[in-house]
């Protein structure tokens, strides 16, 4: 386990204890005084044990610029699931079944495990792809119609896009 | 009827017309990764877009907010799991339905399940 | 609106049976887990749907935990097919 100093163990407390309030508050959909009470007790309480666990980032994630980026990634992302979903809604409409399926891989920049994850979730939600499996920085890609077998150019078409974005994020 | 109905009852009959696809799609697909392709695509915007649909048409910010809960919780763990899946599958010794004639280049998980000794097919 | 809320029931119906043939006929245990797997994610926008119907609000927090078990118990499986349980 890596060894943090106090100011890094502060700023993963304080990020993990404003996420796990939003959650309680929307679980509860309340703003009576005595929930927000027992919240702000119970979400404290568990993010002081799971420091090392439950986090993905210190206090720099909240800065403005980065929290503009993921609102700008939500929006690169929906644009991403809707043409998905009209794409699968063709190829299941259409009676001979258009497609060409394989397996590609490429290679990212990205660093964190958290990074990477996101990415391979908006991965599998995006125009036919699947993410099969992550090894170090290699993605292994389930595509419904290969076009290229070329790393690069499978990279360019597949996850260049949401890379960008998330290169300024994490 | 209100204006909150209105788009509350747009978004819901497009979300159902998603999850009829998701399903028509896991029954047509040839192998389970075009399914699991199908599946966790078409399904996951239906419901997405349906719950939207049914908290604006309720037009509550109580319902609102839980709605958001489990679109954000559908679209967290949906692609979560039929990651999971694919790689069981693919450990599992089922190999990808490929259509051309090139079938070692369309297959470049392979060389991972042969090399690393932490991915092993399973013995079945 | 009832039409609306009619017509999408209908539509979720169909879908379920086309995955409920899956699930019955999948050649393998995978296919019949990605049925199970698209089954509860309609029934979740289904509980929800009819949350709003009775105007019961209880019925949405079933509709999570029915996500979230639903959720958990594919993961188990894939854990499992993969031989790492």
């Amino acid at each position: 386990m890596e060894t943090l100093t106090f100011n890094q163990k502060l700023g993963r407390f304080i990020v993990n204890w404003i996420f796990l309030m939003l959650v309680w508050i929307m679980f509860t959909t309340t703003f009576a005084s005595h929930e927000i009470l027992i919240g702000l007790i119970t979400t404290g309480l568990i993010s002081l044990f799971s420091i090392r666990l439950f986090t993905c980032c210190n206090i720099s994630i909240l800065s403005p610029v980065k929290i503009f980026w993921m609102i700008w990634y939500l929006g690169v992302f929906t644009v991403a699931l809707i043409k998905a979903n009209l794409d699968v809604a063709r190829r299941v409409i259409s009676p001979e079944l258009p497609i060409n399926p394989g397996i590609v891989k490429f290679k990212t920049k990205l660093k964190t495990n958290y990074a990477k994850m996101v990415l391979a979730n908006s991965i599998t939600l995006t125009p036919g792809t699947l993410s099969i499996d992550i090894v170090d920085d290699t993605f292994y890609i389930h595509w419904i119609d290969v076009k290229t077998t070329n790393p690069e150019e499978a990279f360019k078409e597949i996850a260049e896009d949401f890379e960008k974005v998330l290169l300024k994020i994490f | 009827m209100t204006y909150y109905e209105i788009i509350g009852g747009i978004l819901i009959t497009i979300g159902s017309i998603f999850l009829f696809l998701g399903g028509l799609g896991i029954y047509r697909m040839p192998d389970i990764f075009n399914r699991l392709q199908a599946g966790t695509k078409a399904t996951t915007l239906g419901a997405m877009s349906l719950i939207l649909g049914v908290g604006i048409m309720e037009g509550t910010w109580e319902w609102i907010l839980k709605s958001f809960v489990i679109i954000v919780y559908i679209a967290f763990s949906n692609p979560i799991s039929s990651h999971a899946l694919a790689r069981a599958t693919y450990l599992r010794g089922h190999r990808p339905y490929i259509k051309s004639e090139d079938k070692e280049k369309m297959d470049a998980y392979r060389e991972v399940v042969e090399n690393d000794p932490k991915r092993k097919e399973v013995e079945v | 609106m009832e039409y609306i809320i009619y017509l999408a029931f209908a539509l979720m119906t169909l879908g379920i049976i086309f995955a409920a043939i899956r699930f019955i006929k999948g050649p393998t245990a995978g296919d019949r887990v990605v049925a199970l797997d698209t089954l509860t994610t309609i029934s979740v926008s289904a509980l929800v749907l009819l949350a709003a119907i009775f105007q019961r609000f209880i019925y949405v927090d079933v509709a999570l935990v029915y996500g979230v078990l639903g959720f958990i118990g594919v993961i188990v499986i894939a854990r499992y097919l993969e031989g790492a349980l």
